[in-house]
């Protein structure tokens, strides 16, 4: 129907954001196409991964587990333990987008990190925005994810480290710049370095993943009593 | 089926299912002040652990490397105000230059 008309209408911030944050965390596609050949998956399986997990840690998580002897199990669910944020993000943008039929099997297919946080990052230029933020950003973050993990899993050869392209600073620093503008109060801001506290504390002692969630309890307890 | 098979098969089923549940949950659940609260902070909580876990480790060790470089020339950027894309590419570009230094 009108997704021509509606895109045609983006304003220029939402649009802007949108496409940078694709084309950024998209390029990383190309480490997790070479991190797939590595592990021993094969072109076909790597592409699939990204076709149809698509959720870059989650994908990460299975290619490392299994690529370094562990059982589809453990990958399995170290990947599922990654993925849980996607349902919380479902849950929170549910209320906006309201899908119904198949736009709620595309919209939660890409209900990602990448477009969670664009959506809510537009909340100041109002619903529409932060719709079209949704869509534009989950659409394009999957086209160029999906692109580059083709060909990054095609090169993963020529590639070598991805360090040496600065990818591996690129993702979180994408993050970051996502949550930043979500740090409006004192209260928000002790969240996120309580988050940073308590994942890095975890990080050595407990299986990947799990440092991550647990921050979700972090929010429960912030966000359990009102502020006064 | 080998393993690697399944990996990628049960991988992608629950990444759906937990994307799909989390668009079904009822809305009545929602009008619950303390969960939209609550569900206002956890992208802030959760994406927060993202930046940190995947700047400061490798696998499960903490590591200090071109990464954290990266990530400070990021945060002088964003505390500059300057765009999203100059935030990333210059975070990469001084991350890389540390590496191919180091």
């Amino acid at each position: 129907m009108g997704q021509n008309v509606r895109v045609s209408r983006v304003n220029r911030t939402t649009a802007a954001a949108s496409l940078s944050v694709s084309f950024t965390v998209g390029l990383y596609g190309v480490a997790f196409g070479a991190a797939g050949i590595a592990a021993g998956f094969s072109l076909i399986q790597t592409c699939l991964l990204s076709l149809l997990t698509f959720s870059g840690a989650s994908q990460f998580a299975v290619v490392g587990v299994l690529g370094s002897g562990g059982t589809a199990l453990a990958g399995i669910a170290t990947a599922s333990l990654l993925g849980i944020r996607n349902a919380l993000y479902g849950l929170r943008l549910a209320p906006l987008l309201r899908l119904r039929g198949w736009r709620k099997v595309a919209g939660a297919q890409v209900t990602i990190d990448e477009s969670t946080g664009v959506a809510l990052g537009q909340s100041d230029l109002g619903e529409e925005a932060m719709k079209q933020g949704f869509w534009l950003t989950g659409l394009g973050v999957y086209f160029f994810w999906n692109i580059f993990t083709l060909l990054g899993a095609l090169g993963a050869q020529a590639m070598g480290d991805p360090a040496a392209w600065g990818l591996d600073a690129a993702v979180p620093a994408a993050f970051l710049g996502l949550v930043w503008p979500r740090l409006t109060n004192n209260y928000e801001k002790l969240l996120a370095a309580s988050a940073l506290v308590l994942s890095l504390l975890l990080t050595p002692f407990v299986a990947a993943g799990i440092p991550i969630i647990s921050t979700a309890l972090l929010a429960v307890a912030f966000g359990w009593k009102a502020r006064s | 089926m080998s393993a690697l098979w399944w990996g990628v098969i049960g991988t992608s089923a629950i990444a759906f299912l937990l994307k799909f549940v989390g668009h079904s949950v009822p809305e009545k659940y929602l009008t619950n002040p303390r969960a939209l609260r609550i569900n206002t902070l956890i992208p802030i909580a959760l994406l927060s652990a993202l930046v940190a876990v995947q700047t400061f480790s490798d696998k499960s060790r903490l590591v200090l490397d071109q990464r954290a470089v990266g990530m400070s020339v990021a945060i002088i950027a964003l505390v500059l105000k300057a765009p999203f894309p100059i935030v990333v590419l210059g975070s990469a570009a001084a991350s890389a230059l540390v590496w191919h230094l180091g």
